[in-house]
This record gives structure tokens, sequence and C-alpha cells, in this order.
């Protein structure tokens, strides 16, 4: 019996959450209730706030040359070292006898000197270049080609599978045959044969290679969402009134498919920026000149018993970016999905009880 | 039929399109152009008529082509690599390699990656469910070659530094101890007194067993026993039982601890059996000796409903035999540690298996080739376990929320019956079709795993393809991963129509 009134208190809790829950949506567009619930997504608002700490930090921290090689235009970094720069090496104070070692202190005055950068932070590679010179560049390059490929990736996957997915028929079958053919390759085989002979034109003109063969999960995405939508009344009321298909596919149905595209690109680009670095690494990516997070590491693997730095920072920015994305997709997925329900704080619950007794004592 | 009609199509597809791209990016001539080699003019010429260079690109592909259709006529022909080495030659001696290294990978994956997902999704939003999404994140995000590196410093080179004395440092002993501790508290979540008696209870057990293997320095000498099998086998029963029909089912409970008792005593004459000449053959009687008991014992045990007890007994006897191999191979520990070809260092870093340069018994050769597997078995695993994670959680979820759980719950089943017979069993419908779809994705992650751990295997015959601009080597390797990828798509979707019933394939359009 004690069981059975339990069941009762609890559904007229969940009445009056929902009742919290519907005030607060009330007189929002879509949009702004999206956006509300991504903002309360702690974990994917901590990470976009590192992220783009981490991106403005590494874009600043160099120097940019821009013009012709021999008398560029430059605009200062913050940072004292270019990745091309050859100070130097540091031979004293290092442990067991290694060269460069990397001179951060974040230990506060537990040995005397307190908090501070140093001459090389990171430490310096074989030859004396700044390692946080190195690292800021190869961040740039990898950030640089996950954004192209994703922008590339997700133009292209969402014109073709709206395409398909609108039209149906023969354009759809031929769309499809070529996606399923792109698909069936591996994508580290298709990103090796282009990145072994196209990776010594710079990242940039990789990336956009890389862009072109990695929509096909898009597309399909993006197509069974438009064969779903195209069938919905407000479709059908949009057509009678005489829109063409034009306005029917932007205006209409792609505000409705926004929510997977979204989610799926960023994805994506996580997916991207470690297929940039394992392409790096394999040697079939960014190759010397240039440098890449993947390329260091390939480069100081060995070195990893005596110099550990040299291998652990490019890692732990891989994993950071790679991280903060993956996060901020996973807020994404839960703002646009419409069946999510907020979970409902202490204080919160507290509320809807005092409503609920409130009622009562008012019925 | 028109399935694997539409298969051939697509694997002609990719293959046209794979062929022409890297025919088109690719120059074996470049090099030689730079060359000053006297007769400079004359290899060029050499070369372009051997790779058949003055013909454009797709003609060469159905040059190709025609080679490979001679599979139905039997006469099939891939070509020679660039070593005049046949492409099937070169493929059939990689695959069992790769498949070594991506077979107990995926299967470690499934089974930890599915059990963590469930016990995360039973614990929705508590600390045991945030901890693993975060662990899940965190694995999405690791390359794995980072990974790899970091494997073999701190699990082969550290831990082959410690196997010298084999003593656990009490510092290791708490860490480990307070590791395991909030593991499994975090698990059995509860009132705070239930969580903290868990914890000092977990920390004391699991502090006073690593004391224990500390001291008799067990990783020197590791030894399971008869005793340490009977042990662990009533344990296995049951568990198993517990998990499968229940500790109420009195039948299924006998015949489990009938296993257990019938594995310890089987463990003398498998001693005998495993050391004959024959081991191979040992091991095949043991295991038809364990199911012919394991079979009997439930018909002894019940009359009616013998399905279920019979697949229990058979897991336990199936687990209880692989403890009894596991000792087996502890065995070999010692003649294989102090072979002259290991000397000590039994964590391999990298290769496949030691090149022996005397006659080894057969057991220490399987454990050198295991102890070769560890670290790009671990590898593999960490990075595709978090995707098993996320989806059979989020798998879970969805059923725990369906009508017809409801309904069982309803019924007044209790919590264990609805988990695993209602919840548990629909969850692995859409599971299986992603495991087998995800088979041909491992494979293709493997590339970069042999690379970093040096192992021979389709990933270095598909960087030397690409190395060294050798077209007939790389399609041959492409076009078997293709298939792989179709194949196991075409199974996956057939699986997908037999487990569920409400979805026909080929219905609908």
């Amino acid at each position: 019996m004690a069981k059975k009134d339990k069941v009762v208190e609890q559904a007229s809790v969940d009445q009056s959450e929902n009742a919290i829950l519907n005030k607060e949506t009330e007189g929002l567009s879509q949009g702004q209730i999206v956006f509300r619930r991504f903002v309360r997504h702690r974990a994917a608002m901590i990470s976009v706030v590192i992220l783009f700490t981490l991106i403005a930090l590494v874009y600043t921290a160099l120097d940019w040359r821009i013009g012709s090689k021999d008398d560029p235009y430059v605009i200062p970094g913050w940072w004292k070292y270019n990745f091309e720069d050859l100070p130097p090496l540091r031979f004293e104070d290092c442990p067991g006898g290694t060269v460069g070692c990397p001179t951060i202190d974040g230990i506060p005055f537990l040995d005397g000197d307190g908090v501070q950068l140093g001459e090389h932070p990171f430490g310096q590679d074989d030859i004396g270049r700044d390692y946080f010179a190195l690292v800021m560049r190869g961040a740039q390059r990898s950030i640089l080609v996950m954004f192209i490929i994703g922008i590339i990736a997700a133009t292209l996957g969402t014109v073709i599978g709206s395409i398909a997915g609108y039209f149906r028929g023969w354009v759809d079958a031929i769309l499809m045959r070529l996606v399923d053919f792109i698909i069936t390759i591996p994508v580290i085989i298709i990103g090796s044969v282009i990145g072994y002979h196209y990776g010594n034109k710079g990242a940039a003109f990789l990336a956009v290679l890389l862009g072109i063969f990695a929509w096909t999960g898009l597309s399909r995405l993006v197509r069974g969402e438009f064969l779903s939508l195209r069938e919905r009344e407000f479709v059908d009321a949009a057509r009678v009134a005489g829109a063409s298909n034009r306005r029917i596919i932007f205006k209409h149905i792609l505000p409705n498919a926004i929510g997977v595209i979204i989610v799926s690109v960023t994805l994506l680009m996580s997916g991207a920026i470690l297929l940039e670095t394992a392409l790096s690494f394999l040697g079939f990516g960014v190759t010397a000149p240039d440098v890449s997070l993947g390329l260091l590491i390939s480069t100081y693997q060995d070195a990893f018993t005596t110099r550990p730095w040299l291998f652990w920072y490019p890692g732990i920015f891989i994993i950071a970016i790679a991280l903060c994305i993956n996060f901020i997709g996973d807020g994404l997925r839960d703002a646009f999905d419409p069946r999510q329900r907020r979970r409902l704080s202490r204080k919160d619950k507290a509320n809807a009880r005092m409503m609920k007794n409130r009622s009562e004592v008012a019925s | 039929m028109r399935r694997i009609g539409a298969l051939f199509v697509i694997l002609f597809g990719s293959s046209f399109l794979l062929y022409n791209l890297a025919a088109i990016s690719t120059d074996p001539i470049a090099e030689l152009r730079l060359s000053d080699a006297p007769n400079k003019e004359q290899l060029i010429l050499n070369l372009t008529r051997e790779l058949r260079l003055d013909l454009p690109a797709p003609v060469r592909y159905f040059i190709w082509l025609r080679g490979v259709l001679g599979v139905f006529v039997g006469n099939p022909n891939f070509g020679l690599t660039r070593e005049q080495e046949p492409v099937v030659t070169a493929i059939a001696g990689a695959i069992p390699v790769t498949v070594r290294l991506v077979f107990v990978a995926t299967i470690v994956a499934i089974v930890l990656g599915i059990s963590l997902g469930i016990t995360s999704a039973l614990r929705q939003y508590t600390r045991f469910d945030y901890g693993m999404t975060f662990f899940a994140f965190l694995l999405f995000s690791l390359p794995i070659f980072w990974v790899a590196v970091l494997l073999k410093q701190y699990l082969a080179i550290d831990f082959n530094d410690f196997l010298v004395n084999a003593v656990i440092s009490p510092g290791w002993i708490i860490g480990l101890s307070v590791a395991a501790g909030f593991f499994w508290a975090a698990i059995f979540s509860g009132s705070r007194k239930r969580v903290s008696l868990i914890f000092i209870g977990v920390f004391i057990a699991n502090s006073a067993l690593l004391t224990v293997i500390s001291v008799t320095k067990w990783f020197a000498y590791p030894r399971l026993g008869p005793i340490a099998i009977a042990v662990l086998g009533v344990g296995i029963a049951f568990g198993v039982t517990y998990l499968s029909v229940g500790l109420s089912s009195q039948a299924a409970l006998r015949t489990s601890l009938l296993m257990a008792a019938a594995g310890t005593i089987s463990y003398f004459p498998a001693q005998t059996l495993l050391n004959s000449d024959r081991p191979r053959v040992g091991l095949l009687i043991l295991l038809v000796l364990l199911v012919v008991v394991s079979v009997a014992g439930s018909f002894i045990f019940s009359r009616i409903d013998r399905g279920p007890i019979i697949r229990t007994s058979l897991i336990t006897s199936f687990l209880i035999g692989l403890l009894i191999l596991v000792d087996r191979l502890m065995q070999a520990w010692r003649p294989f540690l102090e072979s002259d070809d290991v000397n000590f260092r039994p964590v391999a870093t990298i290769g496949q298996s030691t090149i022996w340069l005397s006659e080894v018994p057969f057991w220490v050769r399987v454990l050198d080739q295991v102890m070769h597997l560890i670290l790009p078995t671990i590898a593999l695993t960490l990075i595709s376990f978090a995707g098993y994670i996320r989806f059979s959680r989020g798998t879970l979820l969805d059923v725990l929320n369906q009508d017809y759980i409801r309904t069982a719950r309803a019924k007044g089943l209790n919590e264990r019956t609805v988990i695993m017979r209602h919840a548990f069993r629909n969850t692995m419908i859409p599971l299986t079709t992603i495991m087998v779809a995800d088979i041909a994705g491992i494979v293709g992650g493997a590339i970069i795993t042999e690379r970093v751990f040096a192992w021979q295997g389709m990933g270095t015959l598909f960087n030397k393809a690409i190395v060294s601009f050798d077209l007939n080597l790389l399609m041959g390797v492409s076009i078997f991963l293709s298939a792989l990828a179709i194949i196991a798509n075409l199974i996956a979707d057939l699986l997908y129509s037999a487990l569920d019933p409400r979805i026909r394939v080929g219905a609908g359009k």
C-alpha cells in the first residue's frame, strides 16, 4: 500500500517537473531552446572554453610571415622563437646527461623559484629548435587540417545527401553508388595514397584532398533525414503554396536536419585530426620541412626513454583538441535531441515538490 | 541474389576508383629520372615496359581486372609484386598474422566494452557513469601510435625490470588497492555506509592478495595448481549461474558445481595429455571431455527445460578449461624466461615471435607468441572498446525505456531476469551488427599498430606497396580489405534480420 502511494506521489512530482521544464521553454524558438540546453551541458561548455583558448594561444604564439620569402611582412607573435629559429642547444642542468630539456616549472615555490616558463618551456629538439614553437606550429597545422576537412566534408556531404534524398530516383541511385564506392575503401588507405604524394605540397592542400573523400558517411545520414522529412506535411504545404525545389530544400527541410549535420560534422572533425596525425606518423602526411603533431611524435618516438618531453607534449595537444571536440559533439547531440530531458537539480526538485504541496493545499 | 550482384558492382567501382587515384598520384619513374646512372634511359624504358606505363591508367586497370576476373574460371591472376612475387602469396602470408593480431583484441574489446557499457547504463547518472563516459571519450581521442609507445615503455620495459625480483612495493599495493576499491564501490553504489563497507572490503582483500603475490614472488614463479583452479572454478560456477539463469535454479547450480569439480579432477589427467607429444590432440580430447560431462551433467540434474542449463554448464566448463590451459602456459614460464633468446625480458615490444636459435618445446613456443601478442592487443583493445562502451550503454538505455521492459517488471519478474533475459538480449541485436561491421574497421586500424610493433602483416604489405609504387600489391591489399568490409556488412544485415523478426531484408522500396 505504502509502495503504491509512493508511485502516485512520484507520478505527480514528475508532472510538476514537466511543468517546470515546459515553463522554461515557453516562448522560445527552437534555436534558443537548443542553445540553452547546450550552455547547460557542463562538459561541453568547459570544452568550448578550453578549445577557443587553445586556438587563440596556438595561433598567436608564432610570427606570421606574409609575402615574399626574402622580405616578408611580419606580424609578431607573443613567443620569442619561431619554429625555424635555431637558438643554441642548452647543455647545462639537464637530468641524466640529456640535452635540451624543458625549462617549464609548474611546481610553485617548492624548489624556490616558483612558476615560470623559462627559456625553452618544452625543451629543444636535436638541433636546438625550440620545441614549444614546434608544437605550436604543429598544432596550427593540425587544427587547420581539421577545420578544412570539416568544412569541405560538411558542404559536400550536405549538398550531395540532400540532393539524393530529395530527388530520389536515379539521381539518388547514382550518388549513393558513388558513396558506396568510396566508403568501402578504408579511410587510412585513401589517405595514405593521397598523402604520400601530395603531403609535401603543404598541409592545406592535403586537407582539401582528404576532405574530398571524407563526406560519404555524412551524406548518407543527411539523405536518410531528407527521405523522412520530405514526406512530412509542412513540405507538402510549402509545395502547394508554390515553393521551388531550392526553397523547399534550403528553407524548409535543411533547418530541420541541421542537428544531425552539426553533430556528425563535429565527430568527423575529431576523426580528422586523428587521421592527419596518424598519416603524418606513418610518413604519408605532412612532411619534413613543415611540422605536424603526428610527425613530431613519429620523429621522436625512439627518444622516449631518454627525452620523454619530446614525446609527451605533442601527444597531449592532440588529445586535448580531440577530447574537446568530442565533448562539444556530445553536448550538441544532447542539445538537439528532443527526447532528452534535463536532469533536474535537487533545488528544482524541491521547488517541484513545493509547487505540488501548494496546489494540494489550494485544492 | 540481387545483393550479391550489388556487392560485385561496388567492389568493381571502388577498385576502379582507387586504382586510378593511385595510378595518377604515383610516378614510379620519378626516382629514376633524378638518378645519374649511365643507363638511365634504358632503365626507364624497362620499367615502363614492365609496368605498362605507356598505357593510360584506366586501360591498365582493365588489364589488371582481366587477371582478377580469372577467379571465376579458376585461374586468378592478381599480378606480381615489384619483387616478382605473386601478390596472392604475399597476402596469404600476411593474413594469418593480421588475423591473430585482430582476433584476440576484438574479443577482449567486445566482452569488456559491453560489460562496462551495460554496468554504466544500469548506473545511469552516477559517478561511475560519468567516469565511464569520460574514459570512453578519452580513448576516442587517443592516437593509437601514441598509446603504443607508452605501453612499450610502461608495460613492457618497466614490467620486465620489475620481474627481475618480482617484489611489489608497498606504494603500489596501496595505490592499486585504493583504485580497485573505488572501482567496485562505484559499481555497487548505494547508501554511503554500503559504499564505504565495499570500499574497505575490496581494499583489504586486494592488498592481501597483492601482498601474497609479492611475498611468494608469484610473477616470477606463476602457478595456479589444482587448489586455485578448484576455488576459481566454484567462483565461476556461481557467477555464470547467477548471470544466466539465477541462483534459484538448483539444477543449473548443481550442474555448474559438478563442472567445477570435474574440471579440478581433470586437472591431473590433463597434465599428461597436454605434456604428450601431440599437445593439440590432447587439447581436443580435453575439450570433448568437458563438453560431454557438462551435457551429461545437465541431463542428470534436470528433467525439464534443459537448454539453458546445458548452456550454463557449457560456459562454465569452457572457462574452467581455459584456466587449465593458462596453468599449463604458466608452467612453461620458467623455461621460457630462462631460455637464452628471451633472457628474462618476457614482454616483447616488437615482432610477432622470437626467432628461436634452438629447438624449444611446444608450450614455450605458444607462450612466446602470447607474450608478443600482449602489447598490440592492449593497444587495439583500448582504441576499439570505447565505441562498444558508448554504444552498448546507449542501446541498453533505449531498450530499458521500451514497453516490454515495463511489462516484464509489472509481471513481477526480478531485476536479474528483466535485465539479462529481456533487456540484454534485445540490446545484443544492434550490437551484433555493429560488431560484424566493425571488424573491417579494426583491420584497417591494425595497419598503424603493425607499424609500431613491427609485425609483418597486411599493414606492412600496404606500407611497402605505397612506398615502392607497387600498384598490384596495393590493389591486392585494398581489394581484400574492401571485400572484407562489404561481406561483413552483408552478414551484418542478414544477421540483423535473422535476430530481429521485425526487420526483413529487401523489404520496402
